[in-house]
């Protein structure tokens, strides 16, 4: 007979204000098996611990019961107390009569009632646990970094700092992704450019990292410690190695009528193209849906002018398969549509810009090459309206835009409105807000600053109209607090476009089965204190992919992220799930069911001599590769023969816990 | 087999997979969404580690309904465990509805690991739906006949 020990944790009053702690332990106290049942205001704590400890000492337990909150919060601390005592750390089972009782039950005694059945349930399942032992698996100290804005970059810099190697693959022909776009960042008005370039520059010439740019993760198999990935290098056409960036290409290049992405697609460029003065790679890359060659064999100009020979037209996309510890999603953002959005008018009126778009008619880099221009005809706006709040915080049953924040639209606004009254106080400046948000260090002195300093006019209200008359944007509008509508005749108008995930962002997620939420941000393994990892191991979270931030903060996560990574990569060895499959060689007959619903590949077959009672003889068998086995138990309901079953998760353990439910 | 209208609740079984459903559930749990509290989970790795033997069982012992919460479609943990769950559960259910136990006992539902309040909402209506259809009739074991 088994000694089961029940320690009741009473969370302080989150569980005690609505489980009777005590009567719960007195009713477990008769249960087959238990032989101490003892309750405890914390468990968790130090002195709660110590207390499991001895009564494992004093009672020579065999396994262990908490009540207390979720296993995944503490299933991890109480398996650790129970191996300091010389218990096998899987003989601890976990009621969570927490989250799943006391939080949400108000009745005493409906509560209690439930926690008792919890923790009988839990000590049913016990009674079937076996002790296991977990094992080891290699870690591969390499580092995958999806994206290269600056958050990929960062988090590369710091893990190769550590000496491992990174890949950062990129998706555009450069990396630097947003910010490169950027004119001035907030608060501090400092160029963009001059503050990200250098980091590209130092990224590209750090020995440890590998830019693998214009390809995207095609797949990713394997687990933490062991990813491999597969990574779809995409063609274009030009030879990276001999490519100098000296751009004669471009300026010889008759196909002129690709879109600008770099440049919002405010201006056109060539089929051959490097997208900015800085991009690093400094290699051309050639638009085949632009380019007369690829299209229909005729031109090839840039072939003949390049000195360099770097011109292939027959490059191929090429598959690279690599081996990984730790992956760091980095993909970034981008605006949201505003096409959709009718009474704004962005989608009539060239006049209707986005802030991003802003941004880039604003630097010395764009279109205009610095000087602010109205789109449509190239004259100097007079009146500029602003309108936050472009699909973001909106009702989530209208359809029309994001539910949440996007949290840097207040003040990239406050920093486009100050640029303009600084280098054209001519203009008027109008912005029409819902409400001013700026925490964040120097973030409300940058705000009151635009207002009180540079007289820009901020109307809280929302804007219900842009109509277009004789080339005029009447802004229609109201004031909340004048409590009246008013119409602002607008040369310019700027909508701060919400931001939302990278589209790519939900198949990367599914790709490497980390959870993301309705948003399509990824999900962090916990909101406070796991705020860079996802729940999936090995998978880290870095920059906007997890939600909105600003450049300091993307930065910080970056660093904390490949904190994490290094932290994984510095270990040889990791300790594996040890709740994996595994066959009972007499029930099995080979009739490799279990080895096709095997998502890892665990499964083989191999010829044994089985021997048992009766039987002595050479069989086709199951076999399970611990190390690659995860845990999910496909093969256990599959197999026809119930020879499968999952270590932690035994048919025996579930069925005793079914019987205790419906008792 | 005689019922007392006010004394009687159901009893259900939620079979909740580790990654999505059960942190689903804390999620609820944390945001204090109630739920009835005939309601059990059951943490099991994944939705497709739940046997059909684990709900013939339940009923067998006198449930009143079993729900199986798994990752929403793509998004499993497993790659591919809930869309083994889907397919057998369909099976089951249908074999089940043929055995007496009304296809409103049964049910499959993805809830993410963000979905505090779609877990509660389901729940909530899953034993609204069980109490409207009173109590089950236990699947007897006829070996014991």
């Amino acid at each position: 007979m088994q000694k089961i020990g029940v320690f009741v944790c009473w969370c302080g009053s989150n569980i005690a204000a609505t489980v009777d702690v005590k009567a719960v332990a007195e009713a477990v106290k008769n249960e087959p098996g238990v032989v101490v049942s003892t309750e405890y205001q914390y468990m968790c704590s130090a002195a709660g611990q110590k207390m499991i400890q001895e009564a494992i000492k004093e009672h020579h337990l065999d396994g262990i019961v908490v009540c207390s909150c979720s296993p995944r919060m503490h299933e991890a601390t109480f398996r650790k107390t129970a191996e300091a005592a010389g218990l096998n750390p899987y003989m601890v089972e976990i009621a969570n009569i927490r989250e799943q009782c006391s939080w949400i039950h108000k009745d005493m005694a409906e509560g209690t009632e439930k926690a008792i059945i919890l923790a009988r349930s839990a000590i049913a399942k016990l009674r079937n646990n076996m002790p296991l032992q977990a094992g080891t698996s290699a870690v591969k100290k390499r580092c995958l970094v999806i994206g290269g804005g600056i958050a990929g970059i960062q988090t590369a810099l710091d893990v190769a700092d550590a000496g491992f190697e990174v890949d950062i693959v990129e998706k555009r022909p450069t990396i630097g992704g947003r910010m490169a776009q950027l004119d001035k960042t907030f608060p501090t008005l400092d160029c963009s450019a001059c503050i990200l370039t250098p980091k590209m520059v130092e990224a590209s010439q750090s020995e440890k990292i590998n830019i693998i740019s214009y390809a995207e993760v095609e797949k990713v198999n394997g687990f933490v410690g062991n990813f491999t990935a597969t990574i779809r290098k995409k063609a274009r056409y030009v030879d990276e190695l001999k490519c100098t960036g000296c751009g004669l290409c471009m300026a010889k290049c008759p196909a002129k009528k690709g879109k600008n992405e770099f440049n919002m697609e405010l201006d056109n460029r060539p089929a051959i193209y490097i997208p900015f003065a800085q991009a690093i790679p400094n290699v051309a890359v050639i638009d085949p849906e632009q380019c007369n060659k690829l299209k229909n064999d005729k031109c090839g100009l840039c072939e003949r002018v390049c000195t360099a020979g770097a011109i292939n037209y027959k490059q191929q996309d090429e598959l690279i398969e690599r081996e990984y510890g730790a992956i760091v999603v980095a993909t970034g953002f981008q605006p949201i549509d505003a096409n959709p959005l009718n009474e704004l008018g962005y989608a009539e009126n060239a006049d209707v810009v986005t802030s991003l778009e802003l941004e880039r008619l604003m630097n010395a880099a764009g279109p205009s090459k610095g000087t602010l221009v109205r789109p449509s005809d190239g004259k100097h706006p007079h009146t500029i309206v602003f309108v936050q709040c472009v699909g973001s915080r909106c009702d989530e049953n209208t359809k029309r835009g994001k539910p949440y924040c996007s949290k840097i639209c207040c003040m990239y606004t406050a920093k486009h409105a100050m640029l303009i009254r600084e280098k054209y106080p001519d203009t008027d400046v109008h912005v029409f807000y819902i409400d001013v948000r700026t925490p964040g260090k120097n973030f409300d002195e940058f705000y009151r600053r635009a207002v009180e300093q540079y007289g820009v006019d901020y109307i809280k209200g929302q804007v219900g109209k842009v109509a277009n008359e004789n080339g005029k944007l009447m802004v229609q509008g109201s004031d909340l607090i004048n409590g009246e509508q008013i119409t602002i005749a607008a040369d310019l108008v700027v909508l701060a476009t919400a931001i939302e995930p990278d589209p790519t962002a939900r198949s990367i997620g599914t790709m490497l089965t980390s959870s993301m939420d309705t948003n399509d941000f990824f999900t962090e393994a916990h909101p406070k204190l796991r705020p860079v990892e996802s729940p999936t191991a090995g998978i880290f979270l870095s920059g906007v992919c997890q939600g909105p931030k600003d450049i300091p903060e993307t930065v910080a996560q970056a660093g904390a992220a490949a904190s994490k990574v290094i932290g994984l990569l510095a270990k040889d060895h990791l300790v594996t799930n040890p709740c994996v499959a595994g066959s009972n060689e007499l029930l099995c007959n080979g009739c490799s069911q279990c080895e096709k619903v095997c998502p890892y590949g665990a499964i083989t077959y191999i010829e044994k001599e089985v021997r048992g009672p009766g039987v002595r003889e050479v069989r086709r068998i199951a076999q399970v590769n611990p190390a690659v086995c995860q845990g999910c138990g496909a093969c256990t309901v599959t197999c026809p023969s119930g020879a499968m079953d999952l270590k932690g998760f035994s048919n025996q353990q579930i069925m005793a816990e079914v019987d205790a439910i419906c008792l | 087999m005689s019922v007392n209208e006010k004394t009687w609740k159901p009893k259900v079984v939620a079979f909740c997979c580790n990654w999505c459903s059960y942190a689903g559930a804390d999620l609820a749990g944390s945001g204090r969404l109630a739920y009835p509290a005939e309601i059990k989970i059951i943490r099991v790795p994944c939705s497709c580690r739940v046997n059909p033997m684990f709900i013939l069982r339940a009923f067998e012992r006198g449930a009143d309904g079993v729900i199986i919460c798994g990752c929403h479609p793509g998004d499993c943990h497993y790659t591919s465990g809930n869309y083994y769950a889907r397919r057998r559960m369909t099976m089951l259910f249908s074999m089940l509805d043929f055995l007496g136990i009304e296809r409103g006992r049964t049910r499959v539902e993805w809830v993410s690991a963000a979905e505090g309040q779609k877990f509660a909402n389901t729940m909530n209506e899953f034993a609204k739906t069980i109490t409207e259809l009173g109590e089950n009739r236990k699947l007897g074991d006829l070996r014991c006949k």
